[in-house]
């Protein structure tokens, strides 16, 4: 075929108009041979992607029916229970649109699925790229922008639910209001004008609104694009293999094959979160109530994305510092203090990493999990603690659920939140010695020679050649001898935490009388 | 590159899925114009969207070409040399621009003040805390009223009853907003002080707790506590609502109550302390 076959169709005559005009043959030709490595891990992010589009195409058929404003109405609507209630505009919005407007409930749930997917897409991204390295040389910048997404995605989703001014929202944004007001020397200000006063504010809704709809998608729209665009520009990671180097990409070309199949997954994720907001009831307002400044429900939980903060805030004694007449609140350590650390050590984990491994090359092959055993057991003591604040977050309903003594689960929560992780670390650690200790090497020898940083070459000398000697691989050289010792060591220290924490809190339950109950 | 395999099947489930998604798309439209439940249209949505996507999918997987593909990998740490020949041209630019001190200086300060004029209209956003964080219209004499306004007569609580109440003028106010209890009067044991805060058994609390702000509401008779269902934390309201669990690190402000000449509640004087959760100059006068 010559090239005037292929230039002479309409698409042919098409692509020459925009070539003629930007140039654009060669870099097009680039990404449609761009070249996307396979494996079922690098579709988190993707999910992540599409259920951003979910949220975008249902959140502006939302925008048109919801009114952000306080001002008192009395409901008249379709929804009979409610009827005769004083309530704000807002909530009442909320409740035409899920009842008196067509196909708005379904658009209403599905954007609400789709946000908790799509922060759920964010936290397995992340941790895939974790747990697998990716985010050394060349790629600390993405890592960044991807830390920031999550940090923007937990404020958008806990902006978009608090605008529907439900008994429970409301009562997650007078938290909130709190929170901003303890922070040491700036907070009252701070908060007067987050809010435009003393709380409850003068308009917060049509800020919250503003914000919600225009801002921060901007600003997530605009990292999404920085973030695919240096992943296109360095191209993605892959795990080591046959014939998979340092220096080329394995896997299935743009055109036609990933697109045609990413296309596919766009359709299958979409059709996921609308059955899902079809049939799955998700945050029916309409049952909690409209918010009122003194009226107040138990069973509050916010959404799984601020639920661990709202479990760090439940965790703290009841402490405060008061030192020359000032005083660091109670609220900023859990509300604060803790979750800047944790996302300050995000950000800088990738030369945090760096300088204890001494590694500081380019690294386009992925480490598998079980050859890193420091940073995979860091890795998973985070995820406890993680999952330890969700508890914490969680345990009234629990409490309720189960007739156990709040107080009793709370003081085992308190221990468990230092106690499991560090159990978890330290089994991490030894699964992943032994498992890399007797596992069969992933790359092939001529793949190991091929970069310089292959990270499953052989038990001894692999890790030799992996991290520069740093810390991680005097660690990871640990004696596999000892690996079994430790093994029954650590099933030992598990299962005696499990059963001092049930004995206390079998204890507790007995003396609860008297004491706050459920 | 191999083969594609199972062209055959691949077809087929491919016609079977744009098929079935273009009934679902179609029942849609029609569970909309009819005004069916959420779940037909979400389930019919769903079809159509799923039998697009597993169409593609089928297609993608059954029909392209499998790979494995290779791509060189681009290297994009640059040479030395084009390093040098960036630097070149950035130095040649500042040259030219030469070394002028006072007028770089100037500059910094004149972007300086115009990043002020930037900031300055956040001030707009909400007035002065000054002390409206620790005023409240309680005051002595000042009625306690319900969230109808209506005053609150001595006789209107038994014991183990519960009410949120108001300064008179001042219903619904989210800072003032008190939680008025009945208690036995002989139960109470009140801080130094406090003794005559609580006329035949009635004690008045902030309602709003001192660990986060939330309306503390659930008044439990059996062991005596209020207890916040944000963060549970619980107060004893037997003597001067102490904290004895959760994160809660001050007791509820007080507020003095006395029966007037008419027989009605009001307020012997403003809360014990300044009510909301924890702030930086809390401990101020």
């Amino acid at each position: 075929m010559s090239v005037r076959d292929h230039t002479d169709t309409p698409i042919g005559r098409l692509a020459r108009w925009f070539d003629v005009r930007l140039g654009a043959a060669e870099f097009t030709t680039s990404k449609l041979n761009y070249v996307f490595p396979k494996h079922f891990t690098f579709l988190f992010g993707e999910i992540a992607l599409y259920a951003f589009v979910v949220l975008v195409a249902t959140g502006v058929f939302l925008a048109l029916f919801y009114s952000p404003s306080e001002a008192e109405v009395v409901y008249g609507g379709d929804y009979q229970p409610l009827v005769g209630l004083p309530m704000s505009e807002a909530y009442e919005s909320v409740v035409e649109l899920s009842f008196s407007v067509r196909a708005g409930l379904l658009m209403r749930q599905t954007h609400h699925w789709a946000a908790l997917v799509f922060m759920g897409a964010i936290f397995a991204h992340m941790a895939r790229v974790f747990f697998t390295g990716a985010f050394r040389r060349p790629r600390e910048l993405n890592w960044v922008t991807g830390v920031v997404l999550m940090m923007v995605g937990m404020l958008e989703g806990f902006a978009g639910y608090s605008l529907l001014d439900d008994l429970l929202s409301g009562t997650g944004v007078r938290i909130a209001y709190s929170v901003v007001e303890g922070i040491p020397v700036v907070g009252a200000w701070a908060a007067f004008l987050a809010f435009g006063g003393e709380y409850p504010g003068e308009g917060f809704l049509s800020r919250l609104f503003t914000v919600h709809v225009f801002l921060m998608p901007a600003i997530l729209a605009g990292l999404i694009t920085v973030h695919l665009a240096l992943v296109a520009r360095q191209h993605h990671t892959q795990f080591p293999g046959p014939g998979k180097s340092e220096h080329n990409v394995v896997g299935h070309r743009m055109w036609p094959t990933y697109a045609t199949l990413s296309g596919g997954l766009f359709f299958l994720i979409a059709a996921v979160l609308t059955l899902m907001g079809g049939t799955l009831q998700i945050n029916p307002v309409w049952l909690y109530g409209p918010y009122d400044l003194f009226t107040v429900t138990s069973g509050a939980q916010a959404d799984y994305y601020v639920l661990w903060l709202q479990g760090l805030l439940r965790l703290m004694p009841g402490w405060e510092v008061r030192a020359f007449g000032y005083t660091i609140t109670n609220q900023f350590f859990p509300g604060v203090l803790v979750p800047g650390i944790v996302f300050g050590v995000f950000l800088a984990w990738p030369w945090l990493e760096a300088r204890v491994t001494g590694d500081r090359r380019s690294h386009h092959l992925l480490d598998r999990p079980r050859d890193r055993p420091v940073r995979t057991a860091i890795g998973m003591a985070g995820l406890t603690g993680f999952v330890v604040t969700l508890v914490a977050g969680s345990d009234d309903v629990i409490a309720a659920t189960f007739d156990w003594s709040i107080v009793a689960l709370r003081y085992t929560e308190r221990v468990l939140l230092f106690a499991l992780p560090a159990a978890v670390a330290l089994l991490t650690y030894r699964v992943c010695a032994d498992l890399s200790a007797r596992g069969e090497p992933a790359a092939g020898p001529e793949e190991a020679a091929s970069g310089p940083a292959v990270a499953t070459a052989g038990p001894g000398e692999g890790r030799a050649a992996t991290g520069g000697g740093g810390v991680l691989d005097r660690l990871a050289a640990a004696p596999v001898s000892r690996a079994t010792g430790a093994w029954r060591r650590l099933r030992r220290a598990l299962v005696t935490t499990g059963m001092v924490a049930a004995v206390v809190g079998a204890l507790a339950d007995r003396l609860r009388n008297g004491r706050a109950g459920r | 590159m191999s083969e594609p395999r199972g062209q055959g099947a691949a077809t087929r489930w491919g016609v079977i899925a744009f098929v079935v998604s273009t009934l679902g798309s179609a029942g849609f439209v029609v569970a909309y114009a009819v005004e069916a439940s959420p779940q037909w249209q979400g389930v019919a949505l769903s079809i159509g969207l799923a039998g697009l996507g597993a169409g593609l999918v089928a297609w993608s997987k059954g029909l392209m070409p499998q790979g494995p593909e290779v791509e060189e990998r681009p290297d994009i740490e640059p040479s030395t040399d084009e390093e040098r020949k960036t630097a070149a041209v950035f130095t040649r630019g500042r040259r030219s621009i030469g070394r002028r001190r006072l007028f770089g200086s100037l500059l910094v300060a004149a972007t300086g003040a115009f990043a002020a004029t930037i900031l300055t209209p956040i001030r707009s956003l909400g007035p002065a805390p000054r002390d409206k964080l620790r005023s409240t219209r309680w005051g002595a004499g000042v009625r306690v009223v319900d969230e109808r306004g209506h005053p609150v007569a001595a006789d209107e609580l038994d014991v183990g009853g519960v009410l949120t109440v108001f300064p008179e003028g001042a219903v619904k106010s989210a800072d003032d907003q008190t939680v008025l209890l009945r208690v036995g009067l002989e139960e109470i044991q009140p801080p130094p002080g406090r003794e005559d805060w609580s006329p035949e058994g009635y004690l008045a609390y902030s309602k709003i707790c001192t660990h986060a702000g939330c309306p503390v509401g659930l008044f439990q008779t059996d062991t005596q506590v209020l207890l916040c269902p944000c963060h549970q934390a619980t107060f004893a309201v037997l003597d001067g609502a102490r904290s004895v669990f959760g994160p809660a690190p001050r007791p509820l402000p007080q507020l003095p109550l006395a029966i007037d000449d008419d027989g009605f509640l009001v307020a012997g004087g403003g809360f014990s302390e300044p009510p909301g959760p924890g702030r930086w100059t809390l401990g101020r006068p």
